[in-house]
């Protein structure tokens, strides 16, 4: 065991089928040695992917608890479908500026028909973490979720979700080069000639409202919106994937930190969206079922209200396609530690993100799919059992 | 706890001469600080980003705040900087952690004066007081630091002495000076017995982002890059740090050095601060994979 090594861990399902319970994994740096076994039994008594909540780096299923690395959500996404071959599949939409490829996970069941779609990325900002971290525990606890509850098998057979675990993957893998990268914010493309710095930043890269407000065009900037509208391989990609097929997708959500906020769009101070009273419900409603899990405050409301104004943003731009309900999540912390979430919050934030997203989405779904909004009401009651969510007035 | 500020702003990088201000006296809420930081092209390159239409930014809320809102937000992060100067410890952290209402009105043509009701929490030993706090923003050319009157004494309630002496003796009496690098790490992990440290460099930080706080500002520690104990003779620690700021309106960190001094008696003492300048020249370096 070398601790200090901040090389990516070693898959573990190889080993175990050869190896002693003695073997110890060589791990990330940080992180005590623990032994497989112990690890892996846990695993197996629970009958869940309890390895998340493992301190090992990797435990079992290829999962990590922690925050992965890129190779290990790449090698993390091939297990996912490995697993449920018949609802997951990979799709690579585009290369990044490094030439590595952008893949999401298509998860659904297979029903022949054409089917609605629900969004998600994370990891546009490379310093945010958490936000990967919350895209695998989400996969995971759909997959987990569908075959159980008859609620989320519905809707697994209505829509499919797309999920982007890493979107600006250059990024990132420069994030977790050492410790003075780790605050890296923008994708890792170079510059104009005539300016040294490196990024655009690719949540102000879309062609919504580009560069118009809350951006500089001084190229060392956090808020570099890059030389044009879709200047970016990465934002390209998006663009292709979402725009070609907008007229399926219900929901667009983007994950970001911190700051514990609920964004709806518009980000531009002088546009209001033509739903913005049922953006800001189902967002109060969102955000009253994540107080519900840990008493963790998050508030909604637009960027130009709540945060600052904001132009060429994923979000605004997908409400732009059309695409009715559009969130950006802002997810801890708010207190000490920010960017540089400790693991044992991780599991807490993505438990409450993730009754955040559901509520969400069952809403979404159930709009389309269940008819007369007023039903809604009860559909959710009955659903979120731990959000238990009560009073919301709906439409 | 009586904290005093004594600051020696060097600007090394831009040539201005150094400035020393004098204490202000104990009694004063504030820590008011008569000299001007001059504007760097960073500070510039700040205020650029958020003002390229620029309209939105003249207009500020007046009246009756929406406690959710930026504005209140951004005051209420003031408040929480003032009272970690005031109160805080290795063993004492202050959070905002609800603002509940909140008031702004122009009193001169460059000052607005906010008034916050708010709700602020010990962090370590998670005791939450609500509090009133008074600040008033400059704006325009020679701005100066804010001023903020609140008092929120129920926070000293929870006892620490024996915690802070015990903290004393140990780095005092040592037969090595302590050092520690990167707290929190790229992970989220401190070694408790680092923990105190952590915590200085965030007070000592607290006087800086109090100082550079403005309407448009919203300032956090990102992380205490490096933290190292000088040998001293006088009666308190003294350590040399290394702190990054992060800037959540430009989404800029800002590499801040300080020297401070820190004791149970007399609490932190900032001796000198600096700022870093931006490590733009060190962006484009060779790509890895």
């Amino acid at each position: 065991m070398s601790k200090g090594q901040t090389s990516s861990s070693v898959t573990l399902r190889p080993f175990l089928e050869d190896q002693e319970d003695s073997l110890h994994l060589i791990i990330a740096s940080g992180f005590p040695a623990i032994s497989i076994a112990d690890c892996y039994k846990d695993f197996l008594l629970s009958q869940r992917d309890n390895a998340y909540l493992c301190k090992a780096e990797l435990c079992g299923a290829a999962v990590s608890s922690g925050h992965s690395n890129n190779r290990e959500i790449t090698s993390w996404m091939e297990q996912m479908v490995k697993d449920h071959p018949d609802v997951v599949t990979v799709v690579k939409y585009g290369k990044t500026y490094e030439s590595r490829d952008i893949s999401l996970l298509k998860i659904g069941l297979n029903t022949g028909k054409e089917k609605k779609a629900i969004w998600m990325d994370c990891g546009i900002h490379a310093r945010e973490w958490i936000a990967p971290a919350f895209c695998q525990y989400f996969v995971r606890e759909i997959l987990q979720t569908y075959k159980t509850d008859a609620k989320m098998e519905e809707m697994m057979k209505n829509v499919d979700f797309y999920v982007t675990p890493v979107l600006n993957i250059d990024g990132y893998i420069y994030t977790w080069e050492n410790e003075t990268t780790r605050l890296w914010r923008k994708n890792r493309s170079p510059g104009p000639e005539d300016c040294a710095c490196y990024g655009t930043d690719l949540n102000r890269n879309f062609d919504a409202s580009w560069g118009t407000i809350g951006v500089s065009f001084n190229c060392c900037s956090k808020f570099y919106p890059g030389s044009k509208a879709m200047s970016e391989l990465e934002i390209k990609a998006v663009t292709n994937f979402v725009g070609s097929r907008k007229d399926s997708f219900l929901c667009f959500l983007s994950i970001h930190s911190y700051g514990q906020m609920l964004l709806i769009p518009y980000g531009h101070p002088n546009y209001t969206a033509p739903n913005y009273d049922e953006l800001m419900m189902v967002g109060q409603g969102a955000t009253e079922a994540m107080w519900k899990v840990h008493q963790t405050n998050y508030t909604v409301g637009t960027p130009p209200d709540v945060l600052y104004p904001i132009s060429g943003s994923a979000t605004d731009w997908a409400r732009m396609q059309g695409i009715p309900l559009t969130y950006t999540f802002e997810l801890r912390d708010n207190g000490r530690y920010r960017f540089e979430l400790p693991e044992d919050q991780i599991q807490p934030t993505c438990e409450e993100a993730y009754r955040g997203v559901l509520y969400i989405v069952t809403y979404t779904h159930d709009k389309t799919f269940n008819g007369a909004v007023a039903n809604t009401a009860v559909t959710l009651s009955g659903i979120l059992l731990a959000a238990g969510v009560t009073g919301a007035t709906l439409r | 706890m009586r904290l005093v500020v004594v600051l020696a702003v060097l600007m090394g990088v831009s040539g201005i001469p150094d400035v020393t201000i004098s204490p202000p006296t104990a009694s004063a809420d504030t820590s008011a600080h008569p000299n001007s930081i001059p504007e760097t092209a960073d500070e510039s390159e700040q205020i650029e980003a958020q003002t390229e239409e620029g309209a939105e930014e003249d207009v500020m809320a007046t009246g009756e705040l929406n406690p959710n809102h930026y504005p209140a937000r951004r005051a209420a992060q003031v408040v929480q900087h003032y009272l970690n100067t005031r109160y805080g410890s290795p063993f004492r952290l202050i959070g905002v952690q609800t603002v509940h209402s909140g008031n702004a009105e122009d009193v001169t043509d460059s000052r607005r004066k906010y008034q916050l009701e708010l709700s602020v929490n010990d962090i370590i030993s998670n005791t939450t007081q609500t509090c009133s706090a008074e600040l008033s923003f400059t704006k325009g050319k020679g701005q100066q630091p804010p001023e903020v009157k609140a008092s929120c004494e129920e926070l000293l309630k929870i006892d620490i002495k024996a915690q802070e002496e015990a903290l004393y003796q140990k780095y005092k009496t040592s037969q090595t000076l302590m050092s520690a690098q990167y707290l929190p790490d790229s992970h989220g992990h401190i070694k408790p017995d680092m923990e105190p440290f952590w915590h200085l460099g965030i007070l000592a930080s607290s006087f800086i982002m109090l100082n550079e706080s403005t309407e448009n500002t919203l300032y956090n520690v990102a992380q205490v890059a490096n933290i190292t104990q000088l040998t001293t003779e006088e009666d308190h620690l003294e350590f040399d740090c290394h702190t990054l700021l992060h800037e959540m309106v430009s989404q800029e960190i800002i590499h801040w050095k300080m020297l401070f001094t820190w004791s149970p008696a007399e609490g932190v003492k900032v001796l000198q601060m600096k700022r870093l300048p931006h490590r733009h020249e060190r962006e484009k370096s060779p790509k890895t994979n």
